[in-house]
């Protein structure tokens, strides 16, 4: 399968190719080229730090969506053992935009939910594109209300573009469906982590998403609108989606800044895609640290910490009377 | 009472209706209204007394948060709470201090949302009001402070919350900070939810996007009033999105109320006799 390339890594591709057919030339020919191949692989590697280590928001937005992300079931494979996915809503049907069952993490069991995504058509097609229906959301708050019972904490992965814009969704209660797992969520007396790996997208995204702790993968996005959808907006042109990335500050260094997140989850040099293995040390070493210091709090100060977490999340001033 | 006042038997010969070939007439600006629904024109007050409902067509036009608050509460009964939280600019989104600040002066509320504790018809309750007019009723992060703050209070005092909410969904310019106020605020209904506190909520238009995904949804009893909007996403993104026309009613009250997501379609005139009998009812209600 061609790999998706995105725009601002032609540079470094380009750079790659023409290593690779220096390589052949000298293999093929008497030339001796090694001190000009070694001269370009320096470059590639400044130009490597450059690109990598300088991403603008528009940059971290595709590589959130990147084609090859690893979803949901890629970081339970990674990370869990014995997954047993637990299907169904019990009132309508089975939403295959979020999975949802159990797990082992180390020695521990856990309930394990996140939306997701199809990497090719098909599955996307079968999925959604990850995005839910009401029906998704309460197979969600049906599993979690298992957890609360059985007190095992909940681990959410984050990964979709938004709740799904259907009639069908709206009719069987979309609203309703996101605000009862916000507020049922606030409730749960077990720890919640949720990570967001992808793309975290407005409410779709916040109704797996009330935690104890919220990380974020270092090119995850989180945004009330898609920096296309603000720009159409705001200025009346989605080709201003850029603009808008930048403006709405939607990165996982932004929602850091703003207070929302507790840690930003490092990524593999030119993204998760690169190393799925790595990617999850990552997010264990972080998962670890969540468990061991929710683990301390009694119920009532897990439920207090969670109140005051998002009691102090906005801005505003008072006037002078 | 309220209601025999402008009850629904209420003839529209009542009303001093002009007939919609007369609207050229030159009316001094602001003195007459053309209904949005019907076309008649009315003057202005008589409108306003019939509480901004049409008498001809009866289509609820919007009210605004005092226009809202003088229509349930007892005269000089209503308190306000935090009205001098304002919103800053956190993004350092172009123009928005300045859309702040001519809202502001057109509305004469200091944010979309106002709160407060009251009495209707003698029963003290905690109360929150949403005015589209300012910035089409957005949720930001002094909407969902206030909102929070409000159900706290409630809690604290043990009074029932009423809520009316009229919004257009997340403020924009306030990005991920709006979308978490609906986090917030769901968090502090769970609190007083476990502390048995009642809550009732009326949805009017248009409630959409990030509030009727959080705390519009989540009262106890949610009730709406007729024709409004009501929805999680917008008309046209499921148009584009699903490739087909959607029914008229698409989104209405009634729409709602059809597919098993509203207690009730409550007429305005009857919002006041409603909302005192529930709230009297969980008084004396329940065992102890
Ligand atoms: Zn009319």
């Amino acid at each position: 399968m061609m790999k998706q390339l995105l725009e601002f890594e032609k540079p470094i591709i380009n750079l790659k190719e023409k290593i690779a057919e220096l390589k052949s030339l000298t293999k093929d020919s008497e030339l001796d080229l090694t001190d000009e191949i070694s001269t370009l692989e320096k470059r590639l590697q400044l130009l490597e730090d450059d690109i990598y280590g300088n991403l603008k928001p528009w940059d971290r937005v595709q590589m959130a969506r990147h084609q090859e992300r690893p979803t949901t079931l890629d970081y339970i494979n990674a990370l869990f053992t014995n997954f047993i996915e637990m299907h169904g809503d019990r009132l309508f049907g089975d939403d295959a935009a979020i999975v949802s069952g159990v797990a082992y993490y180390k020695d521990e069991p856990v309930t394990v939910i996140g939306h997701q995504r199809g990497k090719d058509t098909k599955e996307n097609i079968r999925r959604n594109f990850g995005m839910p229906h009401p029906e998704g959301y309460r197979k969600a708050l049906r599993h979690m209300k298992q957890a609360e019972k059985f007190n095992r904490p909940i681990i959410c992965f984050i990964d979709t573009k938004g709740a799904y814009p259907g009639k069908a969704a709206e009719e069987r209660g979309q609203s309703e469906a996101i605000a009862r797992n916000l507020m049922e969520m606030a409730g749960l007396t077990v720890p919640i982590i949720c990570i967001v790996i992808g793309e975290g997208g407005s409410g779709g995204a916040l109704g797996l998403g009330v935690g104890d702790q919220i990380h974020m993968l270092e090119n995850s996005t989180y945004s009330v609108i898609s920096p296309e959808g603000a720009a159409a907006l705001l200025w009346k042109d989605a080709g201003l989606a850029q603009r808008a990335a930048e403006t709405m500050m939607i990165t996982s260094y932004d929602l850091k800044k703003l207070g929302i997140i507790d840690e930003i989850i490092p990524e593999p040099r030119g993204g998760a895609h690169r190393d799925v293995k790595l990617q999850g040390e990552n997010i264990k070493k972080v998962l670890d640290q969540s468990l061991e210091l929710l683990r301390k709090y009694s119920t009532d100060e897990l439920l207090e910490k969670r109140w005051e977490k998002y009691k102090q999340i906005g801005e505003y001033s008072m006037l002078e009377n | 009472m309220l209601k025999d006042f402008f009850g629904k038997k209420s003839k529209k010969r009542k009303y001093a209706s002009i007939p919609s070939e007369h609207s050229k007439l030159d009316v001094p600006e602001g003195l007459m209204q053309k209904c949005t629904g019907c076309y008649k024109i009315y003057y202005r007050k008589e409108m306003q007394k019939n509480l901004n409902v049409c008498p001809n067509c009866g289509k609820h036009h919007q009210l605004k948060a005092w226009e809202r608050i003088d229509s349930l509460f007892d005269e000089n009964t209503f308190q306000e709470w935090d009205k001098q939280l304002i919103s800053i600019n956190p993004l350092g989104f172009p123009e928005y201090e300045n859309k702040l600040e001519k809202d502001r002066e057109k509305t004469g509320i200091n944010e979309a949302v106002v709160t407060g504790k009251g009495l209707i018809e003698g029963n003290i309750t905690a109360f929150a009001v949403m005015d589209a007019s300012f910035r089409m009723g957005s949720m930001g992060s002094v909407v969902g402070e206030k909102i929070a703050r409000a159900i706290e209070r409630a809690k604290d005092e043990s009074l029932p919350f009423i809520i009316f909410t009229a919004s257009g969904g997340a403020r924009m310019q306030e990005g991920v900070l709006s979308l978490m106020q609906m986090t917030k605020t769901s968090v502090a209904i769970e609190r007083f939810s476990k502390a048995q506190g009642l809550m009732i909520s009326v949805m009017t238009h248009p409630t959409t996007g990030g509030v009727s995904a959080s705390f519009a949804s989540l009262g106890d009893y949610n009730f709406a009033e007729p024709a409004a909007l009501i929805g999680f996403a917008g008309r046209r993104i499921i148009e584009q999105t699903i490739r087909e026309k959607l029914p008229e009613d698409f989104q209405t009250s009634e729409f709602l109320l059809k597919h098993g997501q509203l207690d009730k379609v409550v007429h305005r005139h009857e919002m006041k006799e409603l909302l005192k009998t529930l709230i009297e009812m969980h008084q004396k209600g329940g065992r102890k």
